[in-house]
């Protein structure tokens, strides 16, 4: 039998909850140059487990190894409006956008929260890209705007829908009114945490940012709580995928372009326009948001079993129409979903097409994302 | 009857001129949840190491390899509705193939249990 690929950049690093992770029986493999969890063992350990666990409880996800930053000083607003497509005039303090590193040709370099904090602007990035992403931010801000790469900060998520009730007991202060994109400063049993209802699951949920040495007792004290499980990558990787979240260097790379990946709200509405003041790649970007791109990423509902995973060609009967950049099982729905570009001709929902997977082309549907819907905790709701 | 494994988490079992093979318990636990399997069919002419199979895991697909030369006799039908059987019973329902013996000798580099459980304990 041969040995299930993973994603290896070596040598790997340890994380501040690498103890944590193996006294829980995880099975460790590296990942954006970290050893991480990839499941966990015991009754509520395993890919699909975890996952089934997240949908219907609370799953919490060391995701350290992502960057936190901190971009402050002079002129910080507007010259992160010029590495970034964003509208910072629009944010209040708490309040968390996703955005997109860009190069000069509009292909994506990473993509990432920005959050306003009362003094500056708080980004979490993407952990395999996030060494790349400090030069390529660093370049492009002037010197006396400051960027500070958070080490020694941990950051946790905790996600699903009994998540906010397990938190909400062992946070002190009241977080009923963070809505889905908004955070907060609180404390957990004493410990500082900038606590933000975002996530990467499609549920409703937090991330947790809290300093690295005190992060083993911050998570030892939510997995206390009856609502909560570990969960590793394996499943973070398949409730990303149904709920229809790009993963970068995968779905997204410097070969695609925001607009191609659906992800137009991601270049804010000022920002679209002409008058809205330039950013890396800019000119494509406007042009797609214009003209419409040749291909597009799409949702892909298999039939049968067997899942097309990435890098399966996509053909509309005999003709190769697009690639698949992400895919596997589905364990909420119980068959294969895949995330896959194809050409603007064979993109619209409903369209047959098929899936090659060792030669047998298996049945594909164009369908809409998310494939599971989305469950958060928006303001009003 | 006998039964042997390898280095690839295979095991075989010999009854006769014919032999059945399947992936180990240490094999399903290191992929987790099967989602499918491609077993190959009747006639296929296997050669010692090639691959004969594919295993579907959640995670990922991983090649499944024919432990001896032979031909297929029958793949396991059970497991093209029922893939799970490969987490629940590995080393019995969960078998992949039945094959046939090319040559005997083959068997000779293969393990014991008590040489695969060393083998398994030392990774």
């Amino acid at each position: 039998m041969s040995d299930p690929q993973t994603d290896i950049e070596a040598p790997p690093a340890t994380l501040p909850l690498d103890a944590w992770h193996r006294d829980l029986g995880a099975r460790m493999v590296p990942f954006a140059g970290y050893e991480m969890p990839i499941q966990y063992a015991g009754e509520h350990g395993g890919i699909v487990a975890e996952h089934n666990w997240t949908r219907t409880h609370a799953g919490l996800f060391d995701v350290s190894h992502m960057g936190q930053l901190y971009v402050s000083g002079e002129g910080a607003e507007a010259a992160l409006e010029a590495v970034l497509p964003i509208d910072l005039s629009t944010m209040t303090v708490g309040q968390v956008r996703y955005s997109l590193l860009l190069d000069e040709n509009g292909g994506v370099l990473d993509d990432l929260m920005v959050t306003r904090w009362g003094t500056g602007f708080y980004l979490v990035v993407n952990g395999a890209t996030k060494w790349d992403d400090i030069a390529t931010l660093r370049e492009h801000l002037p010197d006396e705007v400051s960027l500070n790469h958070l080490e020694d900060s941990a950051l946790l998520a905790l996600q699903g829908p009994e998540a906010a009730t397990a938190l909400a007991r062992v946070t002190e202060g009241d977080f009923s009114a963070l809505t889905f994109m908004r955070g907060g400063e609180f404390a957990i049993d004493g410990v500082p945490a900038w606590i933000s209802r975002s996530g990467y699951t499609g549920e409703d949920g937090f991330e947790i940012s809290v300093p690295a040495a005190e992060v083993a007792r911050v998570a030892s004290l939510l997995l206390d709580q009856p609502e909560v499980q570990p969960i590793g990558l394996g499943a973070r990787d398949s409730l990303r995928l149904e709920a229809g979240l790009p993963l970068y260097g995968h779905d997204l790379s410097p070969e695609t372009s925001p607009i191609e990946a659906g992800l137009v709200f991601g270049i804010n509405k000022r920002r679209r326009a002409d008058t809205g003041g330039g950013f890396p790649g800019c000119e494509r970007i406007r042009r797609e948001i214009a003209e419409g791109t040749g291909r597009k990423l799409v949702g892909l509902a298999l039939e049968g079993r067997l899942p097309a995973r990435e890098g399966a060609d996509v053909y509309s009967g005999d003709i190769k129409v697009g690639t698949v950049t992400s895919g596997g099982f589905s364990p909420t729905l119980g068959y294969p979903i895949a995330m896959a570009y194809v050409d603007a001709a064979s993109a619209a929902q409903g369209s047959d097409l098929t899936c090659e997977v060792r030669g047998k082309h298996l049945p594909a549907r164009v369908v809409p994302l998310p494939f599971v819907p989305h469950n958060y905790h928006r303001k009003g709701a | 009857m006998a039964r042997y494994f390898t280095e690839e988490h295979e095991w075989i079992e010999v009854d006769g001129d014919t032999a059945t093979v399947g992936i180990t318990d240490h094999a399903q636990e290191q992929l987790g949840d099967i989602v499918f399997v491609e077993v190959p069919e009747a006639g296929k002419e296997l050669t010692k190491g090639g691959e004969a199979a594919v295993v579907e895991s959640v995670k990922a697909a991983s090649d499944v390899y024919a432990p001896i030369a032979g031909t297929v006799i029958e793949g396991n039908a059970a497991l093209e509705g029922d893939p799970e059987l490969v987490n629940t019973s590995p080393e019995a329902d969960g078998w992949f193939f039945k094959m046939t013996i090319a040559d005997k000798g083959e068997l000779d580099g293969l393990m014991d249990a008590e040489g695969y459980k060393s083998f398994c304990d030392s990774l």
